[in-house]
């Protein structure tokens, strides 16, 4: 019988800063045992357990897309023990990975042949991130590609190089904002609601995409109902404490929903049947 | 199901065969404790001669530690910095759990639907051999039938007892038991047909006594999720709880769990061990946000996965029926009544 709680070793290769503030960090990793890396297969919205033994485990959604050949990305937030203990590390070091976990976003099913709207905030961008470059290799299987996505200040915006990039390409609309008026920033200036609502995306063989803070959620709602959204066409990705990520521990529930096993994705509708915990 | 012949032992020559098998495993017996002028009994090694003693209901802790350690070894590792290397614990000798009440016996059945896929937890289902015994007496506070169980009940058992007319009527239930019970064969006698009818008949009355009550499960899996979960009576439930934990720690099928680190001098250990929705950390994000931070909330999810969320989950409820908790409860929550008002 398989171990569930047992990682895999894996090394930092490279680490890139992403914020100006230096709190949210990218870490490229490579698995070590080169069987386990050449097995490892992931979709985009899903997760891994990132160990660090001494210091305990944490979820952290898979940045890379399974495109992005032997690469294995995480972007982490410092905010408590393990996130900090790991962006103290260096490239070398060793971490553990168990993985990957949850159902991630149905791109080679319902979301096939369908525009696409993405729509981000802070670092719940990353699984996004790991999904638009899986749609770009994968372009001709799906129709329109929007994507919004906002920060406070330019300096908390992801994945700078990949924006530019994206921005630069007429196979995807890219509607990169910040919320006040920078010098020097020439891009969209508003909150992701405000920009959606001038964007207005079709609701019509469309399925929305949505990580970021709840504000950002909340306010974006109303705009899609008016464009005559489903709840069934939006898909959220979930977060909450957990331990196992095994659907055993029972800390991660939203009622009778696991995030760990039944999620992190779920539609709008399913989410509404669920009590408010998360 | 009885896969072999069933013995007849005598009340008084219980000694006997838990002497007998104490040269086999290692034998625990629920044991009188006394603290001060509290008496009650807990799950303690058998020794040669030790008292079995028939009581009315259950030992005050569950066997549940026998099957989740407090805590649990997950692996060992050494902290390198080029290196984790990771080693599985060793593994334990056969144990005997003598004299199991059939709710405690159930709720290794009921624990094993969510860790169906937890190897250490399969392994210790392995490693316990379960020796049950019928309840002849019931206490206030039991409600088996309810929670679909039965005093009779043999789910989770290698070997089933039921003491009719002053000798214990000893039945394989399981493969491995009815093994047991044939090295015991030429020790005791083989019990009579009237003697299994009479026990299959006992057993037959519980039966027909669940089946006359309207089956809750079905009745709570009918009901609309979101509008037991906005029901007034959460409220009013969670007053005085104080959030102690008690009656997720000695409840035999709360299962949730903590996963820590443990170092010292560069090695160390990633354990887990027992943790309770009742406690606010639970859920806390690392951000401070939490979902459940208010009592009334914590105290629902408590009912709502036992009596909602996993009847849905896998049409039994998570509960026995061995009321501990509504023994221990500092301030007399009922799980009874917390039912009936959610049916
Ligand atoms: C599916 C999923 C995907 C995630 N993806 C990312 C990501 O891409 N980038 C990122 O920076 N963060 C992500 N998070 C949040 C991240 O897991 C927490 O920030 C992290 O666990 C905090 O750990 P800590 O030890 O630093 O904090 P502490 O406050 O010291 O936390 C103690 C322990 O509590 C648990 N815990 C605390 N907060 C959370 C939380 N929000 N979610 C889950 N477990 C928690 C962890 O087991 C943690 O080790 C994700 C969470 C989930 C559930
Ligand atoms: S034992 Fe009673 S007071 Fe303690 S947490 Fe449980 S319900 Fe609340
Ligand atoms: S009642 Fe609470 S502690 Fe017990 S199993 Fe359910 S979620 Fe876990």
């Amino acid at each position: 019988m398989k171990n569930l709680y047992l990682s895999h070793s894996a090394t930092i290769k490279d680490i890139i800063i992403e914020t100006e503030d230096g709190n949210i960090k990218t870490f490229i990793l490579e698995l070590d045992d080169p069987e386990i890396r050449d097995n490892w297969k992931h979709i985009p919205g899903q997760f891994a357990m990132m160990s660090i033994a001494g210091m305990g485990e944490i979820p952290i959604g898979i940045a890379s897309s399974p495109t992005e050949k032997d690469i294995l990305s995480f972007t982490v937030s410092k905010i408590g023990v393990v996130t900090t203990e790991l962006h103290n590390m260096k490239t070398g070091d060793k971490i553990g990975i168990r993985g990957p976990i949850g159902n991630g976003y149905p791109l080679k099913n319902q979301l096939k042949g369908k525009n696409i709207l993405i729509i981000g905030g802070g670092y719940g961008f990353t699984t996004l991130r790991a999904t638009i470059i899986y749609l770009i290799e994968n372009r001709k299987d799906y129709n329109e590609i929007n994507v919004i996505y906002g920060a406070r200040n330019p300096g908390l915006l992801l994945y700078k190089k990949e924006l530019e990039e994206w921005s630069k390409r007429n196979d995807i609309n890219c509607h990169i904002t910040v919320d006040r008026e920078v010098p020097g920033w020439t891009g969209l200036v508003g909150f992701v609601p405000q920009i959606l609502e001038k964007v207005s995306p079709e609701s019509e063989n469309s399925f929305a995409l949505i990580c970021g803070p709840p504000a950002m959620i909340k306010f974006s709602m109303p705009v899609l109902e008016k464009l005559t959204w489903h709840d069934n066409q939006i898909l959220f990705s979930m977060e909450n404490r957990m331990k196992c990520a095994a659907g055993v521990c029972g800390h991660c529930n939203i009622g009778p929903f696991y995030v760990c096993k039944d999620g992190p994705v779920i539609t709008r509708e399913k989410l509404k049947q669920l009590p408010t915990e998360y | 199901m009885t896969l072999s012949k069933a013995l007849k032992i005598a009340e008084n020559e219980i000694k006997n065969l838990l002497n007998i098998l104490n040269d086999s495993f290692q034998v625990f017996i629920p044991k009188l404790k006394e603290k001060t002028s509290y008496k009650f009994y807990e799950w303690d090694i058998y020794n040669n001669g030790d008292e079995f003693n028939i009581f009315i209901g259950v030992p005050k802790s569950s066997i549940k530690s026998f099957f989740f350690p407090q805590p649990e070894t997950l692996f060992k590792f050494s902290i390198q910095k080029d290196t984790t290397a990771l080693k599985e614990p060793e593994e334990e000798n056969k144990r005997m759990l003598f004299g199991v009440r059939p709710c405690d016996a159930r709720s290794i059945i009921l624990n094993k639907l969510p860790y169906s896929e937890d190897s250490y937890y399969i392994k210790k289902t392995e490693q316990n051999i379960i020796i049950g015994l019928s309840c002849n007496e019931r206490r206030n506070s039991c409600f088996c039938l309810w929670a679909g169980g039965s005093p009779m009940g043999t789910e989770g058992t290698d070997i089933s007892l039921t003491l009719i007319d002053a000798s214990f009527i000893v039945e394989a239930i399981t493969e491995r038991g009815g093994k047991i019970i044939e090295t015991l064969g030429d020790k005791f006698p083989v019990a009579s047909t009237s003697d299994i009818e009479k026990l299959n008949a006992l057993r037959a009355s519980y039966e027909k006594q669940r089946q006359s009550i309207p089956d809750p499960v079905k009745k709570i899996q009918d009901k609309n999720l979101l509008e037991l979960y906005d029901k007034p009576l959460w409220n009013d439930v969670s007053l005085s709880c104080i959030n102690c934990g008690i009656c997720t720690f000695l409840c035999p099928t709360c299962y949730c769990f903590d996963i820590q680190d443990e170092t010292s001098k560069g090695q160390g250990k990633r354990i887990r061990f027992w943790d309770s929705c009742m406690f606010p950390l639970f859920t806390q994000h690392a951000t401070g946000h939490n979902p459940r931070g208010a009592k009334h909330q914590r105290v629902r999810n408590r009912f709502m996965h036992k009596l909602k969320y996993f009847p849905d989950r896998y049409n039994v409820f998570s509960c026995v029926g061995c009321g501990r908790c509504i023994k221990e409860c500092p301030v007399n929550i009922d799980i009874r009544e917390v039912l009936r008002d959610m049916l």
